[in-house]
């Protein structure tokens, strides 16, 4: 008769053995030279990611744009609807940052009067008086991240105003209404794309890892809905909103009519690489131990795409950031009283007013830095979520 | 070759009828239609209609017949050119539009062809001079265009032209011209009013294409045929333009046929801008005022636009790759 306990016994100090022998090698390994396939793939995509000094430098910008729009209300002086009639179309202020030779920043003190031959309003800057700028000031109430009941504002000034982008023909602050109105901008692009990011995930993995008719169908849906031009058909879509409903429901619908044409690119990206990945061995591994469709797609593929994931929703960004902007500054994308910077460009379409008030123009500069941002970093994430190549 | 395309032309046609159902549906989309805006802009400037008035409007457009038989009415009179009846204008659809699709399918054309003409020199420099001073200068300036928006552009060329230069930007002539008989000064005022929006919507597609031709033929001057070339002999422009660049080009070409739709789009934003008479303002108008027919007409047509762009392309790569010929 067999022994079965002491056998047992034996395989398992057999065992207990090997894997310290298997530490013990791994050990001397990584001791001996940090060698390449002891990191993580993410720490080495991380480490290709750094060496990227713009990548680094886009990435940092988006992080100061996010950031300021989640503390807009406390960044901006002055809140969204304020207006300072006596200031009406003033043009951006200089601000003087030392008065005696110590750091005191401050504006001076206007004078307002009408051009002789004009009519048209103008400023002059009166050196006599100095208005100084005063950090951490008390300003109108406002609800910090909409939560938090809060006055303090970042900087501002206890007479007279400072702004420092101009004022529009309301005597609204442009700054402040820029700052504000990234909230809207920022988040657009991040909802469409998590929006699109669901359903091209979904679609694009099913697509690649089923085949057959799954596959088919997806891809004449994707052909049809890409067989239209972008923004026609995002026109068409948005002017379908009826001009009565409340801002909210207005800014979600915008976002899903982005991802309505956005999944599509996705869904293809992903679809390529499942039809890749679908033939490594681990999956057939995983589909022999008997491994259920789900938990493949879910456990297996999906975590093998997820920097394919994060690139191609980092490159989506400025695709929604940009149609946003131009369906609002045609009219038809957002509207008062929701601010974006498209909406805010709306004031600047025509060439008078350009030319009088130039500054009006500014939204569309901070639409063009913040998709330089989106690019420089979606190019950085691109070549590092390939670390394996030099 | 000739298979090639008719089987391409005839798989066109489901993808043909399917867009026509999907663009009627969307133009039908917003609440109401073309007599309630008619009526509320009435009401705006303080008239008023009666309800008659309005009910003899509708029967006249006949907007009271269910929407299956509108979109018939409307899709049937396609084989004879007839595109339905513009509400707003009072005038056939095509009439109205005749023109200004001439002027997209030019500005759009002119764009196309002037990415090619940049991107491609630059390309190839770029992937000869890897890493130089002018890679990186141009590969920044690249991002710069992809990056700043076309409406953007557009209000920048308009500020810069009547600040700096003190010429009028707007429009295809300048206003003294407009009225003006044909002649050569006229159509050098034509020309100067027509470059600006062509560099400006070929800007974002330039720097895609830089990037994918330098791709593409550092990919190829690295490949073994390319040095078999170099070490029997041949003096490097031959290695270069013979050898490296013939192959590079090709997917150019699809690409090319991908830039269609920005080029449309971006028609309708720089025409909005820069007052050129593309079908873009007239396309947004039509779809504030629900003019259903003319804003769907336009719509369809932009479509075919790009399906044509890209079975084009597909001929094309088809003719200088004869490997897809075969497949």
């Amino acid at each position: 008769m067999i022994d079965y306990k002491r056998r047992s016994e034996h395989i398992k100090k057999l065992y207990e053995q090997q894997n310290a022998l298997d530490e013990s090698i791994a050990h001397q390994m990584m001791s001996s030279e940090k060698i390449a396939f002891a990191t993580s793939q993410w720490r080495m995509m991380w480490r290709k990611f750094i060496r990227n000094r713009i990548a680094v430098i886009g990435g940092i910008v988006i992080l100061l744009f996010y950031l300021t729009a989640l503390l807009a209300n406390f960044v901006a002086p002055y809140t969204l609807k304020q207006r300072m009639t006596a200031y009406s179309l003033l043009s951006p202020q200089r601000i003087y940052f030392f008065a005696e030779g110590r750091f005191q920043p401050f504006v001076y003190g206007l004078k307002g009067s009408r051009d002789p031959k004009t009519l048209m309003r103008i400023y002059v800057p009166d050196p006599e008086k100095r208005i100084p700028i005063r950090f951490f000031i008390q300003g109108e109430p406002y609800k910090l991240m909409g939560l938090f009941p809060a006055s303090t504002r970042l900087f501002g000034v206890e007479e007279g105003i400072v702004s420092l982008l101009g004022t529009d023909g309301q005597g609204r602050d442009m700054f402040s209404r820029i700052i504000i109105g990234s909230q809207i901008s920022l988040t657009i692009g991040l909802v469409g794309v998590a929006l699109s990011l669901i359903i091209g995930a979904f679609l694009g993995v099913s697509s690649g890892y089923f085949g057959g008719w799954v596959d088919n169908l997806i891809q004449r849906v994707i052909e049809i809905v890409r067989s239209f031009p972008p923004i026609p058909l995002w026109m068409a879509l948005t002017a379908a909103i009826p001009p009565h409903w409340p801002p909210l429901r207005v800014y979600f619908t915008i976002t899903i009519i982005l991802s309505l044409i956005g999944w599509t690119w996705l869904a293809r990206q992903l679809r390529g690489k499942v039809l890749a990945l679908r033939e490594e061995d681990f999956i057939m591994a995983a589909r022999l131990a008997g491994a259920s469709d789900g938990w493949i797609i879910f456990r297996h593929l999906i975590p093998a795409t997820l920097s394919h994931i994060i690139v191609i929703s980092t490159l989506a960004m400025p695709a929604m950031i940009l149609a946003e902007s131009a369906l609002s500054f045609l009219g038809l994308g957002l509207r008062p009283p929701l601010t974006s910077w498209g909406v805010l460009l709306k004031q600047a379409q025509n060439i008078q007013v350009l030319l009088l008030y130039p500054w009006l123009m500014i939204p569309g500069f901070f639409v063009a830095i913040s998709i330089l941002a989106f690019n420089f970093l979606g190019d950085g994430l691109r070549d590092a979520a390939d670390p394996y190549t030099v | 070759m000739i298979t090639y395309i008719v089987k391409r032309i005839l798989g066109m046609i489901p993808t043909l009828i399917i867009i026509s159902i999907i663009t009627f549906i969307i133009i039908q989309l917003p609440p109401g239609d073309f007599v309630t805006t008619a009526q509320a802009e009435i009401a705006a400037s303080g008239g008023g209609m009666d309800a008659s008035a309005v009910e003899a409007m509708r029967i006249r457009y006949g907007l009271d017949q269910p929407m299956l038989l509108q979109y018939w009415r409307w899709v049937s009179g396609f084989p004879r050119g007839d595109f339905g009846y513009s509400l707003e204008w009072s005038a056939p659809v095509w009439d109205i539009i005749a023109g200004r699709l001439g002027w997209t399918l030019l500005l759009s054309g002119l764009a196309l062809v002037f990415m090619w003409l940049v991107s491609i020199p630059i390309g190839i420099y770029s992937a000869r001079h890897q890493y130089s001073l002018g890679d990186n200068v141009f590969s920044f300036l690249g991002f710069l265009g992809l990056s700043v928006p076309d409406f953007m552009l557009s209000l920048m060329w308009l500020v810069f032209a009547t600040m700096m230069l003190g010429i009028s930007a707007s429009g295809l002539y300048s206003p003294q011209m407009v009225d003006a008989p044909w002649s050569f000064a006229k159509f050098l005022n034509l020309l100067n009013h027509l470059w600006p929006p062509v560099v400006i919507m070929g800007v974002v597609g330039t720097a895609e294409l830089i990037r994918i031709m330098r791709g593409n033929l550092l990919d190829i001057l690295n490949q073994q045929y390319v040095t078999t070339a170099r070490s029997k002999g041949l003096v490097e422009k031959v290695v270069v333009q013979k050898y490296a660049v013939r192959m590079a080009i090709n997917p150019m070409i699809s690409v090319l046929g991908m830039q269609i739709p920005k080029m449309i789009s971006s028609s309708i934003i720089v025409g909005f801008v820069l007052s050129i008479p593309t079908v873009g303002p007239i396309f947004l108008r039509a779809l504030i005022t629900q003019d259903m027919y003319l804003a769907g007409t336009i719509l369809l047509l932009m479509t075919v636009m790009l399906l044509i762009g890209n079975f084009l392309a597909d001929i094309a790569l088809a003719w200088v790759d004869p490997r897809i010929r075969f497949e």
